[in-house]
């Protein structure tokens, strides 16, 4: 079975998988067997369908599986036996998604990335009941042994039903924030993806940008929900340039520019146009925007850096941690040089001590203003913090 | 769904709080407790400070149960009460503790714990 096979089964289940959770759990009132057994489900399908291909009704082949799958579930649990037997009489029929007016999954993203569960567990839950990843693939894509993922994810789960954790779109007053909650974990998936050269990265990247349109779609009123549309597809452009033939990094500055995906830049152009024209900036917009000033530059000369530290400017009114100030002077570095920008790292420089791209970036402006023994101790202290292969090989060559 | 809402302090803290201040404060949790009756199970008690706790513990070698002076716990926060709700979800809960009225005053938070149901055992 190669990766392209399974890329398109991964596909197809992401489709489905989501709807039928939030239809099991509507039907069940019970998340943690809706969740399960779609999970079982999947594991299932994958198996048979790498075997046998994939039949003509994907959907209502999972459908059916995981409902036989939460009957067996349910009657494990003594107490819902008569449940289980009445329900398990009706007719075997893929339930059709019934029309409740938006998407049902979105009720249930908002349940999995609630502030009173952990970032890792909200990641891990999405990823799982919304977009269909089975725990073997999540636990690859962010370098855990599965056990520890299936603990991860069965505490989540436990938390939601023991803590009362509701399904359900905030309201007005409550919404930002709890949007926002769930944006950043649609741009954490992204970029614990997008700087794996291998298969199962790409796919963790591409099922953000799935996610990000499937949130837009759904809640087309929310301009920061473009906004992070907006980033990722402009950041997916470059994904062809952003490796070499020998899964090496290549940096913004190096990248062959005639790679990158025009038709990704000016559809991810639109996105940030729809954003714009509601009138509510926020940082994912502004990051956005910054992505597209590099997306449109003609070559890295003609990089427009004023407009990219204008930006910067803009987005730490909005969120100003340091990891943005690390990213503002190095804007400032190409518009006034190495002095000034070394000054704003070396601000930060505690906040961040554990960062390895700190040290890489002081050890480019260090290595910019002459003193070569100090970058090369940033770049080492860079190369120890990084687990990522292709950014060691990257930080590596610059000790030679 | 029943939760035990912990009110918890910071005494190192609240010694900088103005008196004045501290009574705007409790006027205004009447007004609270007043305005969430609706869903108070149990208004549960408001709690002496912690230096007048007393705690039993366990002995080490399973002796007698060893009496001691102070809290259990060696945390900085103090339990300064608790209530008990019934309220449809964790959403609601959060809605009600965040207009919680001390959260005006430094180191407050409000720990939101269900309730074991032993009914839907």
């Amino acid at each position: 079975m190669n990766h392209q096979e399974d890329a398109a089964l991964a596909r197809i289940v992401r489709r489905e998988a989501g709807l039928i959770v939030a239809q099991l759990q509507r039907r069940l009132g019970n998340f943690d067997i809706a969740e399960e057994a779609v999970q079982e489900g999947i594991v299932i399908a994958l198996r048979t369908w790498r075997r046998d291909g994939v039949p003509a009704n994907p959907g209502g082949w999972l459908s059916l599986t995981a409902r036989r799958r939460a009957i067996d579930l349910l009657r494990k649990r003594a107490r819902e036996v008569p449940s289980a037997d009445e329900w398990d009489a009706e007719p075997e029929v893929a339930a059709e998604p019934e029309q409740t007016g938006g998407d049902e999954r979105l009720p249930m993203l908002f349940g999995c990335c609630h502030p009173a569960l952990s970032v890792e567990a909200r990641l891990a839950l999405t990823l799982r009941a919304v977009v269909g990843m089975t725990t073997q693939q999540i636990a690859s894509a962010f370098l855990v042994p599965e056990p520890t993922m299936a603990q991860r994810l069965v505490r989540a789960k436990r938390k939601i039903t023991t803590a009362g954790i509701p399904f359900t779109i905030p309201a007005a007053a409550d919404l930002a924030p709890r949007l926002d909650d769930v944006l950043t974990v649609i741009y954490l998936s992204y970029n614990a993806g997008y700087l794996e050269p291998s298969a199962s990265g790409r796919a963790l990247s591409d099922d953000a940008i799935w996610l990000a349109e499937l949130v837009a779609r759904a809640m087309p009123d929310q301009a920061e929900a473009w906004g992070v549309l907006a980033l990722l597809t402009f950041l997916s452009s470059r994904t062809k340039s952003r490796f070499d033939d020998q899964g090496r990094l290549v940096l913004l500055e190096d990248q062959d520019r005639t790679r990158w995906d025009g038709v990704a830049i000016s559809r991810a152009d639109g996105y940030l146009t729809t954003a714009a024209a509601l009138g509510h900036p926020g940082r994912f917009q502004l990051q956005a925007a910054i992505a597209g000033c590099h997306a449109t530059a003609a070559s890295w000369d003609e990089t427009d850096w004023l407009q990219i530290l204008t930006l910067y400017d803009l987005l730490l009114r909005w969120d100003s941690s340091p990891v943005i100030q690390l990213n503002h002077a190095i804007a400032l570095s190409h518009l006034r040089g190495p002095e000034p920008a070394l000054a704003e790292v070396d601000q930060i420089a505690d906040r961040l001590s554990g960062y390895h791209l700190l040290h890489a970036t002081r050890a480019q402006l260090l290595t910019a203003v002459g003193d070569h023994a100090a970058a090369r101790v940033a770049n080492e202290r860079a190369l120890a913090l990084t687990h990522n292969t292709a950014e060691q090989q990257l930080l590596r060559s610059r000790l030679l | 769904m029943k939760y035990v809402l912990m009110y918890t302090n910071r005494p190192d803290l609240d010694a900088a709080v103005p008196e004045e201040r501290r009574a705007e404060v409790y006027q205004a949790i009447y007004g609270w407790f007043e305005k969430h009756g609706a869903v108070m199970t149990s208004r549960g008690a408001e709690l002496q400070g912690p230096e007048t706790a007393t705690s039993v513990k366990s002995a080490p070698n399973g002796g007698a149960p060893v009496v001691v002076d102070g809290p259990f716990s060696e945390a900085k926060e103090n339990v300064g009460g608790f209530s008990i709700i019934d309220v449809p979800d964790l959403d609601a809960a959060i809605a009600i503790v965040k207009e919680w009225p001390s959260f005006q005053l430094p180191g407050v938070a409000v720990e939101i714990r269900p309730i074991v149901d032993h009914g839907e055992m």
